[in-house]
C-alpha cells in the first residue's frame, strides 16, 4: 500500500471537469484507490464520491492506493493534481 | 393591467430580447415508492440498466450535435455526465439495495443521487455547488426513461417566445431552435455554469439565477431579458419597452453601419490594399466568413479536424474538407495550416508521455517532421485540393532554416510522387511560415530566401519572447500585446519580408485589437486574419487610415520604450479618430 497528500491547486476546486480526469485516469489501474478527506474516505473509480469529497482549492486530499500497479497508479494521480488538471 | 416588476439575476450571456413567455414547467417527476414481489427483482435490476443504457445513448447523441454545432470544447461536461451515469458505486448500490430491500428502481436510484448532491451542496464553493445541477440533469434524464416519460418537447413552442424555467440542462439548449426562442432565464444556475457558457456560444440572451421568478409569471406574459445587465421586467410599461427597443436598435444600428462596410475592400484612404481574412476553425465557419465579408482565409485550422472527432482524418477526408474550402472560397485565397498539434494527438501507443512544458514540446511542424507519414498525408491532400482554386500551405511553429528547409524537402517529394503518378496540383503554390517564435523573427531574412509569405502569430509570439504562460495567473499580466520587445520583433519580421521581396500577414489577437490596427498598417504588415467578428470593425480602421500619416505614426510608437507611453499613444490615436465614448467597449 502506498499513500501521499496533496492540495488542492486549481481555482475551482475538483469539479466535474477534473473528477471526470481523474476517474478516467484511475480506471486504467488494476489497484484499488481511495481518497481520503477529513474522516471522508471514498472509492476513487467513482465520480460522485470523488465530487462528493466536495474539495475545494487549498484543501488536502491523502490519495491511498493498493495493488499491483501501486506506484505506477500513485505517480499518474499525483502529477494530475500537481498540473491543476491543465486549469487555472 | 399587470404592474411592472423588476427581477435581478446574474448575467450570463449578452444582448436585449423580449417577447412573450413560454414556461418551460418541467413536469414533476412524480416517484412514487413501490414494494416489489421476490419474482420482480431481478426483472426490476434489468430494467434498471435498460434505462441506463438508453440515458447513455441520449447524452452520447446530445454530445456529438454540440461537438459538431458549437464547440468541441463543450463536450466535455458530457464526457462528466457519461462517468455519472456509469458511476460504479451509484449503480452498485442502486442493484443491492433494489435486491435487499425489494424497492422499485426509482425510488432507489433517486434516494441514492439524493444523498451525493446533499453532501455536495453542503460545500461552501459556489462552483462545486453549482456542479450539482450536472448531476441532476443525469439523474432527470435517467428518472424520464425509467418512467417511460418523454420530456416536454421543445418544438411545442409555435410563436418566437422568450424561454423561462426553473432550470435548463445544456441537453435542453441544444435541442432549441433560434427561430423559436430569442433568449432564456433560469431560476437556478451561475455566471459560470455550462448552460451560461453554452447561451454564449450560442448567441442568446440570458439571465441565470432569478430565485423565485417563476411563480409571478404565466405562459404568455411579455417580459424583457437584459442579458447585460442581468434583468428581467415583466409586464414592462409602454416607456421601458421604449428605452429597450431604443437600446437595442442603437446596437443594431451600430451593428449595420459596420455591416455596409463588408463588401468594400480593405484598404487604406490613400489606397494601401490590406487584405482582411478570417481565421477559421470549422467548414461551416466559412459561412460566416463570407457574411462579414472576409475577403479570404488567412488561417485555417487543420488540427480541428482532428479535435472534432480526436482521431486522425484520413486522406481522402482530408481531401474534402481542403476542396470545400477552396471551392467557397474562390477566387479568394485559402491558407492551410498544417496540423499544429501536441505530439500526443498522434502518436497512438506514445500517447502516455507527459510533457512538463508542452508549449516547448513536441508539437507541430516538430512532430510532422519526426512522423514523416502523416505529414505527408496531408501535404498530399493539400496539394490535390490545389488545382481547384487559390490555395497557399503555412508551416506552423518553424524556429530556423534547417527546419524550414527540412519541411520543405518533404513537400517536394510528395510533389514529385504527385507528377510521377500524373496527379495533378498548382505548380506554382505559395508556402509559407508563421512567425511565432523569436529565433525565427531574428532569422526573418534567411527564412524570407525559403519562402513565399510569413504570418506572424502573436499570441505564441508574445508568450515565448516575454516569457509568460496567460494561463498561470501569477504572471498573467506581463503578457503584454504592445511591449517594446514584441513591437520591434514585428517591425523587423515585416522588413525582412518586404527586402527579400515576400509579403506577411499577421493572424493573432492582435489583429483584432481595434487599438493595434492603425500601428499595424504603420508597420507595413499587408494582411490582417482575425475571426470573422471582427472583420467589419477591422476594415472599418483600415478604411480611415492614411497609410503615410500611419507610418510616421508607427514609426513614433517604435521609438518609445515605455509599456505605459506605447498604450496612451494607441488610446490617443483612436479616440482622435472615433471618439472617447467607443473606446470603452473595447474593454
Amino acid at each position: 500500500m502506498v499513500e501521499r497528500e496533496v492540495q488542492i491547486k486549481n481555482k475551482l476546486g475538483l469539479h466535474a471537469r477534473p473528477a471526470a480526469m481523474v476517474v478516467k485516469s484511475v480506471s486504467r489501474f488494476k489497484s484499488e484507490i481511495r481518497f481520503i478527506k477529513d474522516d471522508l474516505v471514498v472509492n476513487g473509480k467513482s465520480i460522485l464520491s470523488v465530487m462528493g469529497l466536495a474539495a475545494e482549492k487549498g484543501s488536502i486530499i491523502k490519495i491511498r492506493v493498493e495493488g499491483e500497479d501501486e506506484d505506477q497508479a500513485l505517480e499518474e494521480l499525483v502529477g494530475l493534481f500537481e498540473s491543476k488538471f491543465g486549469e487555472e | 393591467m399587470k404592474k411592472e416588476i423588476l427581477l435581478s439575476g446574474i448575467p450570463a450571456s449578452p444582448g436585449i430580447t423580449m417577447g412573450e413567455v413560454f414556461l418551460l414547467d418541467k413536469e414533476e417527476i412524480g416517484i412514487k415508492k413501490r414494494r416489489l414481489e421476490k419474482t420482480e427483482v431481478e426483472k426490476e435490476i434489468q430494467r434498471f440498466e435498460n434505462a441506463l443504457q438508453r440515458t447513455n445513448e441520449e447524452l452520447q447523441v446530445i454530445k456529438e450535435r454540440i461537438g459538431k454545432r458549437i464547440d468541441p470544447e463543450q463536450t466535455k461536461i458530457f464526457d462528466a455526465q457519461l462517468l455519472i451515469l456509469e458511476d460504479e458505486v451509484i449503480k452498485g448500490e442502486v442493484e443491492r439495495r433494489i435486491r435487499e430491500e425489494k424497492i422499485n428502481a426509482e425510488w432507489i436510484y433517486k434516494k441514492t443521487i439524493e444523498k451525493t448532491v446533499n453532501s455536495i451542496s453542503s460545500s461552501r464553493d459556489e462552483y462545486l455547488k453549482e456542479r450539482v445541477y450536472d448531476i441532476e440533469a443525469v439523474s432527470e434524464r435517467l428518472l424520464s426513461n425509467l418512467l417511460g416519460k418523454r420530456r416536454i418537447a421543445l418544438d411545442k413552442i409555435k410563436r418566437k417566445a422568450v424561454l423561462m424555467a426553473h432550470s435548463l440542462s445544456p441537453g435542453d439548449l441544444v435541442n432549441i431552435r433560434k427561430e423559436k426562442i430569442s433568449g432564456f432565464a433560469t431560476e437556478v444556475g451561475g455566471g459560470t455554469s455550462h448552460v451560461a457558457l453554452l447561451a454564449k456560444s450560442l448567441g442568446f440572451p440570458a439571465v441565470v439565477g432569478l430565485k423565485d421568478a417563476l411563480r409571478r409569471i404565466d405562459r404568455g406574459d411579455f417580459v424583457i431579458i437584459d442579458g447585460d445587465r442581468g434583468l428581467v421586467i415583466l409586464s414592462p410599461t409602454e416607456k421601458t419597452v421604449y428605452q429597450y427597443e431604443k437600446r437595442q436598435k442603437d446596437l443594431l444600428k451600430q451593428k449595420r453601419k459596420l455591416f455596409r462596410l463588408k463588401s468594400l475592400p480593405g484598404e487604406t484612404e490613400d489606397g494601401r490594399k490590406i487584405e482582411i481574412q478570417a481565421n477559421i476553425e470549422l467548414i461551416e465557419d466559412i459561412e460566416e466568413a463570407l457574411r462579414y465579408g472576409a475577403e479570404g482565409i488567412g488561417l485555417y485550422r487543420t488540427e480541428y479536424l482532428y479535435l472534432a472527432k480526436s482521431e486522425l482524418p484520413s486522406a481522402q477526408e482530408q481531401k474534402k474538407a481542403y476542396q470545400t474550402i477552396v471551392d467557397k472560397m474562390y477566387p479568394n485565397p485559402v491558407i492551410l495550416r498544417t496540423f499544429d498539434l501536441g505530439g500526443d494527438k498522434f502518436a497512438g501507443e506514445k500517447t502516455d508521455m507527459v510533457e512538463a512544458n508542452p508549449f516547448l514540446g513536441w508539437r507541430a511542424i516538430r512532430v510532422c517532421l519526426d512522423v514523416p507519414e502523416l505529414f505527408k498525408v496531408q501535404l498530399r491532400a493539400m496539394l490535390e485540393a490545389s488545382v481547384r482554386g487559390n490555395l497557399k500551405i503555412m508551416f506552423p511553429m518553424v524556429s530556423g532554416v534547417e527546419e524550414l528547409k527540412e519541411a520543405k524537402s518533404v513537400l517536394d517529394q510528395v510533389k514529385e510522387e504527385l507528377e510521377s503518378q500524373g496527379i495533378g496540383f498548382d505548380q506554382t503554390i505559395e508556402l509559407g511560415i508563421m512567425m511565432e517564435i523569436p529565433s525565427a523573427c531574428l532569422m526573418a531574412d534567411s527564412l524570407a530566401t525559403e519562402c513565399d509569405f510569413f504570418s506572424i502569430g502573436t499570441n505564441d509570439l508574445i508568450q515565448y519572447t516575454l516569457a509568460v504562460d496567460r494561463g498561470n495567473e501569477r504572471v498573467a499580466h506581463f503578457y503584454q500585446s504592445f511591449h517594446p520587445s514584441v513591437l520591434r520583433l514585428i517591425k523587423q519580421t515585416v522588413e525582412a519580408a518586404h527586402r527579400n521581396g515576400i509579403w506577411v500577414g499577421l493572424c493573432g489577437e492582435m489583429a483584432a485589437n481595434p487599438l493595434a490596427t492603425v500601428l499595424l498598417v504603420g508597420m507595413g504588415i499587408d494582411e490582417l486574419s482575425t475571426s470573422p467578428l471582427s472583420i467589419p470593425q477591422i476594415k472599418r480602421i483600415v478604411r480611415s487610415v492614411n497609410f503615410s500619416q500611419a507610418k510616421e505614426f508607427a514609426q513614433k510608437v517604435l521609438e518609445t520604450t515605455d509599456l505605459q507611453h506605447i498604450k496612451r499613444l494607441l488610446e490617443e490615436d483612436y479616440k482622435r479618430r472615433f471618439g472617447a465614448e467607443e473606446i470603452i467597449c473595447l474593454y
